[in-house]
């Protein structure tokens, strides 16, 4: 791997750049791999990195139906916070931003990791009772999180609509001041690069088109690339995580839906912090090119379609002109839809099925960007150990038959 | 947008309806005698299918009647639509 820094640049700049080798190779397929990682997406190749640096699994394929970072990481709104509800999920996602704020060092690779701050804003009394739980729960183990008043919001952001007489007052709000925003593309670049530097197949055009299994115990893949053993196999293909699962014939308990997001034309810089409103279903934050990306709830009904309804986009648009009054004459850029796989509970399933060596990271809903890197690292731990990491064990296929639900709608369904 | 047919009202935005979930889950017949797994199954445990799916439609702003719908669920086409019992 070339190592990426100053002096680096500055050499092959004096040599014109063109001794810059690709980040990651083309791999071809081996016949049989120790594990095998359905999914090039930023969860599936962080497992990978993960597997490989941290526990010596070098012998590891990532199989990709499409093209490396193609789904999910290159369509989500990038925003990054941990404060969640429930000590499952705050401990996992925390977990996962202590990863994000030395990821870049990490993998040698820029993921313009910028904590500006994600602001939570209520509309009524009672939101404001649930934000202040909310914020004590986060306290409690150990996230920073903050009760703001309404002029607080307002200093924070002095775009937003305060005044009493809107659509949507603003009564208050919380705010987690590590939380942000990251690059989404180059944390699938920056894990692809780091695993494939440390001996993982990123094997691309590569779509899983069968699991084989014998004595209860996966064998091998059937792809359109041919036939590769394994001696586990991780699935995380979020999006279809019900489709792969059917052909080990298991069912999920996930509905899949599309979940849009809209881009606007370039701004000066207009305000720093991630402003969300899990009421209205609208969040918004500005890029560091300017533009404004803005994200809705998800479409009701199940749909792996990547449009969306236009209707969604009418209602987050009439939310951000009642919040904004000042961007009511923004024109949109663009717009788009990725599938998300939606749990009853909102949590994600990090899990061992009831076949032996086959394993899950999926359902993580709306919100699975932000949980990247930690997502990786207990996944790989599954992988290498056969048996969950402490920090995933809640979130176990088998909880939906023991009841033991994470149920995060409250932090996670809505706002990202 | 889709156009949803009701079989009552006929074809109207999908605006005034409310999506019901997957169809064709029968409430257990004897509650009592269902294991933790098969109760899991019925709660939580859905095909999701990717292409034909039959799913529930209610026209909350029409007629306020419950029916079911068949659908693409890559394409979003509807395939057609049916009352309770009868097939269309």
């Amino acid at each position: 791997m070339q190592f990426y820094s100053l002096p680096n640049l500055i050499r092959r700049g004096l040599r014109g750049h063109r001794d810059w080798t690709p980040a990651w190779r083309k791999a071809e397929p081996k016949p049989s791999y120790d594990v095998v990682i359905v999914g090039a997406g930023g969860h599936g190749l962080a497992t990978a990195y993960y597997l490989a640096k941290l526990h010596g699994v070098t012998n590891v394929a990532v199989l990709e139906r499409g093209w490396l970072g193609g789904g999910n990481i290159g369509r989500n709104t990038a925003i990054v916070r941990s404060n969640y509800l429930w000590d499952a999920s705050a401990h996992i996602y925390e977990f996962s931003l202590k990863l994000w704020e030395g990821l870049s060092q990490e993998l040698n690779y820029n993921v313009m990791f910028s904590q500006r701050g994600l602001l939570n804003i209520g509309h009524s009394e009672q939101e404001m009772r649930d934000l202040a739980r909310r914020v004590g729960a986060n306290q409690l183990n150990g996230i920073d999180a903050e009760l703001l008043s309404t002029h607080e919001v307002s200093k924070l952001v002095p775009i937003l609509n305060t005044s009493p007489h809107t659509r949507y007052p603003v009564l208050g709000g919380t705010l987690q001041r590590r939380g942000g925003v990251a690059r989404h593309d180059a944390v699938a670049w920056g894990y692809a690069r780091a695993a494939d530097a440390l001996g993982v197949d990123i094997v691309e055009n590569c779509e899983v088109t069968g699991i084989r299994t014998a004595n209860g115990r996966v064998t091998s893949l059937e792809t359109t690339r041919g036939e590769i053993r394994a001696g586990a196999v991780g699935l995380v293909v979020a999006g279809n995580a019900s489709v792969l699962a059917s052909m080990a014939g298991i069912r999920l308990p996930i509905q899949s839906h599309p979940l849009q997001a809209l881009v606007t034309e370039p701004l000066k810089p207009v305000f720093d912090p991630v402003v969300m409103s899990s009421a209205v279903h609208v969040y918004i934050h500005q890029t560091d090119r300017g533009e404004l990306v803005l994200g809705a709830g998800i479409d009701a009904p199940v749909s792996y379609d990547l449009n969306g309804n236009f209707r969604i986009i009418e209602h987050v648009l009439a939310a951000v002109c009642e919040l904004f009054p000042i961007f009511s004459r923004v024109r949109m850029l663009r717009q788009w839809a990725g599938t998300v796989d939606v749990c009853p509970d909102a949590s994600p399933i990090i899990s061992g099925t009831p076949i032996k060596g086959l394993f899950m990271n999926c359902g993580w809903g709306t919100g699975g960007f932000k949980a990247t890197p930690g997502s990786g690292w207990v996944f790989a731990h599954t992988l290498a150990h056969q048996e969950p990491h402490p920090l995933n064990e809640p979130f176990s296929l088998d909880r939906f038959t023991t009841g033991a639900l994470i149920d995060e709608h409250g932090a996670a369904a809505v706002a990202h | 947008m889709l156009l949803i047919p009701c079989p009552w009202c006929g074809p109207r935005e999908d605006d005034e309806f409310t999506f019901g979930g997957e169809a064709d889950i029968p409430r257990p017949a004897d509650p009592d005698a269902l294991t933790d797994e098969q109760w899991a199954d019925y709660l939580f445990m859905r095909d999701n299918r990717r292409g034909r799916h039959r799913e529930q439609w209610c026209h909350t702003a029409g007629c306020r009647r419950w029916f079911i719908v068949e659908r693409d669920t890559v394409t979003n086409e509807i395939l057609g639509a049916s009352t309770y019992g009868n097939s269309s």
